[in-house]
């Protein structure tokens, strides 16, 4: 049953990423990349990652897909006339190509493994996933999550100096 | 829980797709959304490790790819402003200042 369902989504997943990179009209393109986030937050509910799911849908679909659809709104930007040539075409397609066979030979010639947690699933449902995910930012990571505060401020800054009148 | 190898199968292909995406359009808000799937395919990666070894370390990771990326949008598209103004299109044929 899982097995099904995950490869119904994986299929509307590759599809719509698909039509991402095929579509003339960036409108359409910005819609399929927010089908492609909600399996991906699909995925991350089927991990065990419920909190992971819902920021995924309110940043990415919400946020930063507003944004993107409001540029493109705001631009105006016509439908892609011009085509890149052929060779480009080729080539940027041959390197895509070449990443993907290279990861998945590394996916089958490697191994799993890696630093082992305490993470349980039982644990997941009994003390919740926002609390471990909570408990390690502001243990393990607190540093970096002031250093991302940081970033932010620095975005705000940039995004605010950028957006002027004259540059 | 199915296996591990499955979330990582679909994440290469999003990664592979999003490459040839940034390789191969001219419009740059299409190749910054190529991008942002790109993001997204290794925050599939990290969940997936994460789930598999039972550590958390991996989440937490992925809420910071997610901080850079709002950054990144908030920036990037500020900069595509700025340079539609400047130039009238977006297309990045006409970023071509430091060509020889």
């Amino acid at each position: 049953m899982e097995s099904i369902f995950f490869l119904i989504v994986a299929a509307v997943a590759v599809i719509s990423s698909i039509l991402v990179v095929t579509c003339k009209n960036p409108i359409n393109s910005a819609l399929s990349l927010v089908m492609t986030f909600f399996c991906l937050a699909t995925f991350y509910v089927m991990l065990d990652a419920p909190f992971m799911a819902a920021t995924q849908v309110i940043v990415y679909a919400g946020a930063i897909m507003v944004l993107i659809i409001f540029v493109i709104m705001l631009l105006n930007v016509r439908v892609e006339t011009v085509k890149r040539g052929t060779h480009a075409v080729m080539a940027g397609s041959a390197i895509g190509l070449f990443i993907l066979f290279q990861t998945v030979w590394f996916l089958m010639k490697g191994s799993m493994t890696g630093k082992v947690g305490e993470m349980t699933k039982e644990q997941i449902i009994s003390v919740g996933h926002v609390e471990l995910i909570g408990k390690a930012i502001f243990t393990d990571f607190l540093l970096p999550f002031e250093v991302t505060s940081v970033l932010l401020l620095a975005a705000i800054v940039g995004a605010v100096i950028l957006a002027k009148k004259k540059i | 829980m199915l296996a591990i190898e499955n979330y990582l199968i679909v994440s290469a292909i999003l990664f592979a797709i999003g490459t040839i995406g940034v390789l191969t359009k001219r419009n740059a808000i299409v190749i910054f959304m190529c991008i942002e799937l790109m993001l997204n395919a290794v925050n599939l990666t990290f969940i997936a490790f994460s789930r598999h070894l039972g550590n958390i370390d991996g989440q937490v990771f992925v809420f910071f790819v997610m901080t850079v990326a709002a950054a990144e949008a908030a920036v990037g598209l500020a900069l595509m402003i700025a340079f539609f103004k400047n130039r009238e299109s977006i297309d990045v044929e006409d970023i071509n200042l430091l060509k020889l």
